[in-house]
């Protein structure tokens, strides 16, 4: 029933640091990650966001440090000791990854149901019928009619893109997804319908969400808590709302008063 | 009645970095305690610290010095002190903020705003909204604004909306942020009448509450916060 009763983190960041050459991409990250928690981290470009998004989901191997996350089977493994093969079944089932572009987490040349019924197929799903019927209900719950289900996604919007993405990554039902500006290049209208989405499908599926974004009204809405960094370094962190309405560090306070009031 | 929230020592400041790191003293050496049951108010002008004070409670505003203790069962938390999921699991079973106003999340009906804290709750969705509408009709929210989000009410219909929203689900500890500020008399006193019966319930509850009338009949006690008031640094 509630989000914070478990008692295991589902994932544990331990001093993450990645050196590009003599540049610092980010430095000494710790934190956990819980079962259906959602974490922002925000910062300005540059700031190490992406870098540290890309070591915790094992699209870049980090120069130190070590993250291990809970499998299905309860036990903790270092994400960096797996096996190419688990690393691959963990991607694909577990895990959920949204692309700020679409077009980088969708197959572009094959139509929306395949798409979506991909993911299902790459852990062994083969009736064609119940993978049809998977996919269209999918690609309901984000919204898009079924009637565009043979449709490939070039031909959809930016928006409906993006929904498509969601449904891709999450009809396997993975327990954690990590977003890259999901709500970036989006215009408005299209950007509440999606986050309104996201908020539901999060909330329904009890995902575990780690985002970065440099919208702080997206942190808002969506996380559970902030991180916030620059230059590398986590120079703030804690409760969303408090991190927000109280911000401590000069640079969080920069950040929080630069918002502009609609 | 057991003692349900104390702040013992409590102390905050601002230190403005924008501003050439200016800190800005709110309040120092906050004491008291509040009863379930019981309703006491916060005096004081506008500036005093008593809206810091609230926030500090729900732990929106960090507590620099001294600790935020909330009793739950056996078990004493303090708030101060607190991870920030311990924070939400308090927000969720514990601590009720009622505050004037709305943060509107885009598509989201009216009664399904006022609904989703007794969901979160465990509640079934089709009593939590049932309950939802009860209220909506007690605090004179018209039928037709149910089903539709309320970021494009009026302020009044938008604050009616909040305010049913922070009374629908049991806390055993209340925050009142100046609930009634710019209702019309009969809402006012629907607003009185929903925490007289917080109180029947055992609740334990802190306010802001600038109305004198509203304060007179809702406050068993009022907590002066200018005996709080925290040193200017030289």
């Amino acid at each position: 029933m509630s989000l914070f009763q478990a008692d295991e983190p589902l994932l544990q960041v331990h001093n993450v640091t990645r050196y590009y050459g003599d540049r610092v991409g980010c430095a000494d990250v710790s934190f956990d990650l819980w079962p259906g928690e959602v974490l922002a981290i925000v910062g300005e470009s540059g700031s190490g966001k992406t870098t540290l998004l890309n070591c915790l989901s094992t699209r870049l191997a980090p120069t130190a440090g070590a993250i291990e996350y809970r499998m299905r089977d309860g036990s903790m493994r270092n994400l960096y000791q797996l096996s190419e093969a688990e690393r691959r079944l963990l991607m694909r089932t577990d895990w959920g990854f949204v692309h700020q572009n679409a077009a980088d987490g969708l197959r572009m040349n094959v139509s929306a149901g395949a798409n979506v019924g991909e993911r299902l197929m790459a852990v062994g799903d083969r009736h064609y019928g119940n993978i049809r019927s998977t996919a269209d209900a999918w690609l309901g719950r984000v919204e898009i009619d079924s009637d565009r289900i043979d449709d490939d996604p070039r031909s959809f919007s930016g928006g409906m893109r993006q929904r498509l993405q969601i449904a891709r990554n999450l009809v396997t039902r993975p327990r954690l997804v990590f977003m890259d500006e999901p709500t970036g290049g989006l215009d408005v209208s299209v950007q509440a319908r999606l986050l309104d989405l996201l908020r539901r499908l999060v909330a329904d599926l009890g995902l575990s969400v780690v985002i970065v974004t440099h919208d702080l009204a997206v942190a808002r809405l969506l996380s559970h808590r902030i991180m916030v960094m620059r230059h590398g370094n986590v120079i703030e962190a804690g409760l969303t709302d408090q991190v927000l309405d109280d911000p401590r560090e000069p640079y969080s306070q920069l950040l929080v008063s630069s918002i502009l009031q609609v | 009645m057991p003692v349900r929230l104390y702040l013992n020592n409590v102390g905050k400041s601002f230190t403005m970095h924008l501003q050439g790191g200016s800190v800005i003293p709110v309040v120092d050496k906050v004491e008291f305690s509040v009863n379930a049951g019981e309703c006491a108010v916060l005096g004081g002008p506008s500036g005093a610290g008593k809206s810091s004070i609230l926030k500090m409670i729900y732990g929106n505003y960090r507590c620099d010095q001294g600790q935020i203790l909330v009793t739950i069962g056996d078990e004493i938390i303090n708030v101060a002190g607190a991870e920030p999921r311990r924070i939400l699991k308090l927000r969720e079973d514990t601590i009720g903020y009622v505050s004037q106003f709305l943060r509107t999340i885009p598509r989201v009906s009216a009664e399904d705003v006022v609904a989703e804290p007794l969901v979160a709750q465990g509640t079934s969705e089709e009593e939590a909204v049932e309950k939802a509408r009860s209220l909506l009709t007690r605090l004179n929210v018209p039928e037709r604004l149910w089903t539709l989000p309320p970021a494009t009410f009026s302020g009044g219909e938008q604050q009616r909306v909040n305010i049913a929203r922070g009374f629908i689900a049991h806390y055993p500890i209340l925050l009142l942020d100046e609930p009634t500020a710019s209702l019309d008399a009969a809402n006012r006193a629907v607003v009185v009448r929903l925490v007289q019966e917080k109180k029947e319930q055992g609740v334990a509850m802190v306010g802001i509450l600038h109305d004198q009338d509203v304060r007179e009949e809702i406050a068993d006690r009022i907590i002066d916060v200018t005996g709080f008031a925290a040193e200017v640094a030289a």
